[in-house]
Formats: C-alpha cells, structure tokens, sequence
C-alpha cells in the first residue's frame, strides 16, 4: 500500500508526457518528406524580388478601380457569372433527374419480389451509380480547362463543366433523398401494380419535392462560386476578369473585383434561402 | 373558417398558392433570360462538325503515356499534391487554433470581433484565388499552393474550432484554474481533451477537401497535378494529359475510399 503510493509519479507531471513527446517526434519525422515535396520554403515571402511585386500590387489595391467604362465590364462579367451558374444548373437537371430516377431503389419493381428482371434492375441502376459517379469524380475545373481547348474562351465551356459535374452532384444526392424518405406510399402503388411515373409522381415526391428543391437551390449557390473560380481558365464571366487584371498586376482593378465578388456571394446566399423559404 | 376537406379528396388546382407560382415563373424566366444573355449556339455546339471536333479531341487523349519515366513523374506530381494539401491543412490547424482561442471570446468582445472577421475575410475568398496572390508573394510553385489552401481552410477550421470551444463544458478548467493552476495548463489539460476528437474529425474532413483542391490549384501555377496537366494540355501533349487526369482521378478515388473506410473506424471507436 504505503509502496504503491511512493511510486505514484509527483502530482504536477503529465503521466503521459513520454508517449506524448515520441509521438510528436514520430509526427516531425514523417512529416519532413512532405515538407521537402511541397518545397516549403518561407523565407521565399520575404524574397526582395516577390516583395517589391508584391508591395505595389498590394499598393494598388487603393484606390480601388472605378471609372465607368471598367464598372460596365465589371457588370456584364457578373451577370455572365449568374447566367452560367443558372444555364449549368439547368442542364444539369437534365442529366441528374433522368438519371437519378434510373438508379434509385425506391422506384424499383424488381424489389418486390423474384421476377425475371431482377438482376438486370440491379444491373441497371449499378450502371446509373456508376455513371453518376464518373461524372462527379472530375472537379469542374478540370473539364472546364478541357472544354475552353474545344469550344474556346468563353461561357459555353462553363456551362457545360457544370453541367457535367453538378449533374453527377446532383443524381447522386437525389438518389439518396429518394430512398431516405418514407417509401411505403411508393411500394403500395408498385405491389398494387402501378406504374413507375405514378409512383414516383404520387408516392415518392409529395414528400421529397422540398428537400430536392432545397437542396438544388443550395447546389445553385454553389455553382455561383464555382461559375466564378473556372474564369480563371478562361470560362468567361467575373473569374476571367479577375485573372486578366492579377496577371496585369493591376491592383485598383483586383481589389473592386474581389470586393464584387465577396457582395455576389452574400447575394447568392440571401437569394437562395429566400428561394428555399418560397418554395418549402 | 371550420370548413374541412373530405379525407382523401383530391386536392384540385385551386389549392395552388399564387406565390408558388409567381416563384415559379421566376425561377424558369432566369433560365431562359440566362441562355439567352449567354448567346449560347446550341445549334452549333451539337453540329455534326463541332461533335467530330470534339471527338477528335477526346481520342487524341488515347493511348495515355504510359513511358516509365512519365509515370515516374505524374508519381512525383501526386505525391506532391497530396504533401501540399498535408502541410496547408497542419499549418491550417494550428493557425485556426490560434485564431480560435479568441474568437472563442476568451480574451474579450475586441479581439472576438476582430478575429471572427478576420476568420470571415480568410474564408470568403477561395482558394484559387488565394493562389493567384500567394503566387505572386512566394513565386511559382508548390509553396504558394500551401500558402492559399493554409489561409483559406484557417478560416474554415478557426471558425469551427471556435464553436467547439464555446460549445465545450467550461467547469474543467474552471477548476483547474480555482486549484491554481495556470491559464495555458488549463487550458491545455481543462478544455483541449474536451475538443480534441471533434477538432481532427474537422481536421481530416478538410484534408480530404484539400487532396481534391491542390489537385486544380496547380492551374494558376501552384505545383502539383495540376500544373502538369495545365502545361501538357497548353502544349497539346494530350496522351501525357490524359496520364495526368487518370492519376487525379485514382486519387480523388482513393480519398474517398480511405476516408469513408477512416470515417467508419472513428464511429467504431
């Protein structure tokens, strides 16, 4: 008794000091490559080189840019960016509810019971998921690069690297709110023997339609910023503005940009909640 | 005003509330005004010749470059971008921490404001753009997509970690703090334990975000994937590009995997 107690550690230590400090060392360790590979290097902040660019582009920030032939630029790049978010979350339905309903497995007959079909539904909605899942897998960025090589600078590109991408977004998320809500209303119609569009239409959405609005509006906000950060590839709208007036190193013209931008995200932020309220 | 509807009978078209159906106009009049301000040629975007071109382009990506050397270097490019997307989101955990202690509001409503709007502005601007600037500041490279990904997720991770601490019981450091102890101990051994577990979830959510982002960072110049595949397809080498998406796409795959196999361990424990 009186033993055990003397061998007790004194009060103020951490008992688990030891393993602690190992592990913290076993972490630098590893750690080392990664800063190796991603060749950090801080002192290049302090470069006399990158500072003297990166003072005047800074001290170009004020004023900020505000002459009226460059504010009407600055207008119609917005509106595009707004217009390429709507048109590529458009488009997108196209893909994603055709193929949501394809994949999903609250509209399936072949659940019900042993049929001649059902490996092939399984089949068949394996293949949606899967097609769904490409889809998404590529960020929009990259098939916006992709597409600028093809249809050139510009919106249209844009427009369909949101298509794909938020369409793979989309279907898969759709899919899954279809099966999450309640699926007795959908089955009694299927095992009552009616059809795939009456049950979907009278078993599946009355209850679903306000999370899948819900949750597209939300995507549309997204697709907002998306819509903005693929300019900078060259998919038109506030991006490609952004990037011609950082590559120019012209700071007034950036800092009202960035400012525009901020504003257009707590728009599109406003925009969809009301959005969502007005349809819930 | 008592009146009520028969059960089950149909609802007519009556039922319609007039403001759904003003939204609805709404909504369906931007989509079109949207492609009509875009002035997008549908017709000859899907045109026999546009689709041959399109699909010339895409077949000019088989075979992909499978030379040894090659892969040797799209290796090295993955293994970078998942090293820019490590150290950004550390440098990012320890900058939130700090940021979070008094958005927290545990050094007084000043310096709350102050670091919540500084949290705010952090977040706000995206990554990408965050690299256009870090590119100038630190150069070509790696480094400057470490820099744009640690400033935005600090913003990202300060914000929540500060939540976590507010939402923390505070009666363990309190009593650490009433026996004598001093404020960083208590800290330390009071409250930290307490938030650790949802500060990594945090953590290892926006790493697996990042793996994805410094994958495209590299388009504005930052190092990684990306960079190669923006110089391969400004050069037209698309069977080396084609190499290069294969090894974003196993990656992104791979993250996903090992994060739902990391997720579902962590709810085990």
């Amino acid at each position: 008794m009186n033993a055990s107690a003397q061998a007790l550690p004194p009060p103020d230590r951490d008992p688990d000091a030891r393993a602690r400090l190992g592990w913290t060392l076993v972490a630098l360790v590893l750690l080392w490559p990664m800063l190796v590979l991603a060749e950090f290097r801080p002192w290049a902040l302090f470069d006399a080189g990158n500072l003297r660019v990166m003072g005047s582009f800074l001290g170009g920030f004020l004023p900020p840019a505000t002459s009226t032939e460059f504010l009407g630029y600055l207008l119609e790049a917005t509106l595009e960016t707004m217009a390429i978010a709507t048109a590529g979350i458009a488009l997108a339905l196209l893909l994603a509810v055709p193929l949501s309903i394809l994949s999903t497995r609250a509209l399936a007959v072949s659940k019900i019971g042993p049929g001649p079909w059902r490996l092939g539904g399984r089949m068949v909605r394996a293949a949606g998921r899967a097609v769904l899942t490409f889809l998404r897998a590529i960020p929009e960025i990259v098939w916006a690069l992709m597409f600028v090589r093809v249809l050139g600078l510009g919106p249209a590109a844009g427009v369909l690297a949101l298509a794909i991408t938020y369409g793979g977004m989309l279907g898969k998320v759709y899919t899954e709110i279809l099966e999450s809500t309640d699926t007795r209303p959908t089955r009694a119609i299927l095992e009552a023997g009616g059809g795939r569009f009456v049950a979907l239409a009278y078993g599946l959405l009355p209850n679903a339609a306000q999370e899948l609005t819900s949750y597209t509006v939300y995507r549309w906000e997204c697709a907002v910023r998306a819509s903005v950060i693929m300019g900078f590839v060259g998919a038109g709208g506030l991006g490609q503005l952004m990037d011609q007036s950082m590559k120019m190193l012209n700071g007034g013209e950036a800092a009202t940009i960035l400012f525009v931008f901020l504003v257009l995200v707590l728009f599109a932020d406003a925009l969809s909640a009301t959005l969502r309220k007005a349809l819930a | 005003m008592n009146e009520t509807r028969e059960p089950c009978a149909p609802r007519g078209a009556a039922d319609f509330c007039l403001s759904c159906i003003l939204t609805c106009a709404l909504v369906a009049a931007a989509v079109a005004g949207s492609f009509v301000y875009l002035k997008i040629e549908f017709g000859t975007l899907f045109s026999v010749g546009a689709v041959t071109d399109m699909g010339r382009f895409a077949a000019s990506f088989f075979p992909p470059d499978l030379e040894p050397d090659f892969l040797r270097k799209t290796a090295y490019g993955a293994l970078q971008t998942f090293a820019v997307a490590m150290v950004g989101t550390l440098l990012a955990a320890a900058a939130g921490l700090l940021l979070a202690l008094p958005a927290a509001g545990r050094h007084g409503a000043a310096a709350e404001r102050l670091s919540r709007f500084l949290l705010n502005l952090l977040r706000s601007v995206p990554e990408l753009v965050w690299a256009t600037l870090m590119v100038l500041a630190a150069g070509l490279g790696p480094f400057a997509g470490v820099l744009a990904l640690a400033l935005h997720t600090t913003g990202v991770l300060g914000r929540l970690f500060a939540e976590a601490i507010e939402n923390a019981p505070p009666q363990p450091e309190q009593s650490l703090l009433e026996t004598g102890s001093g404020g960083v101990p208590a800290f330390l051994y009071g409250t930290l334990p307490l938030v650790w577990a949802q500060a990594v979830a945090y953590g290892l959510y926006r790493l697996e975000m990042n793996i994805r982002m410094a994958a495209v960072l590299g388009f504005v110049g930052a190092g990684g994937l990306g960079q190669m595949l923006y110089f391969h397809l400004s050069i037209f080498q698309q069977a080396q590009a084609a190499t290069v998406l294969i090894a974003m796409f196993g990656l992104v795959l791979a993250v996903d995997a090992l994060s739902d196999r990391l997720r579902a361990w962590m709810g085990r424990n």
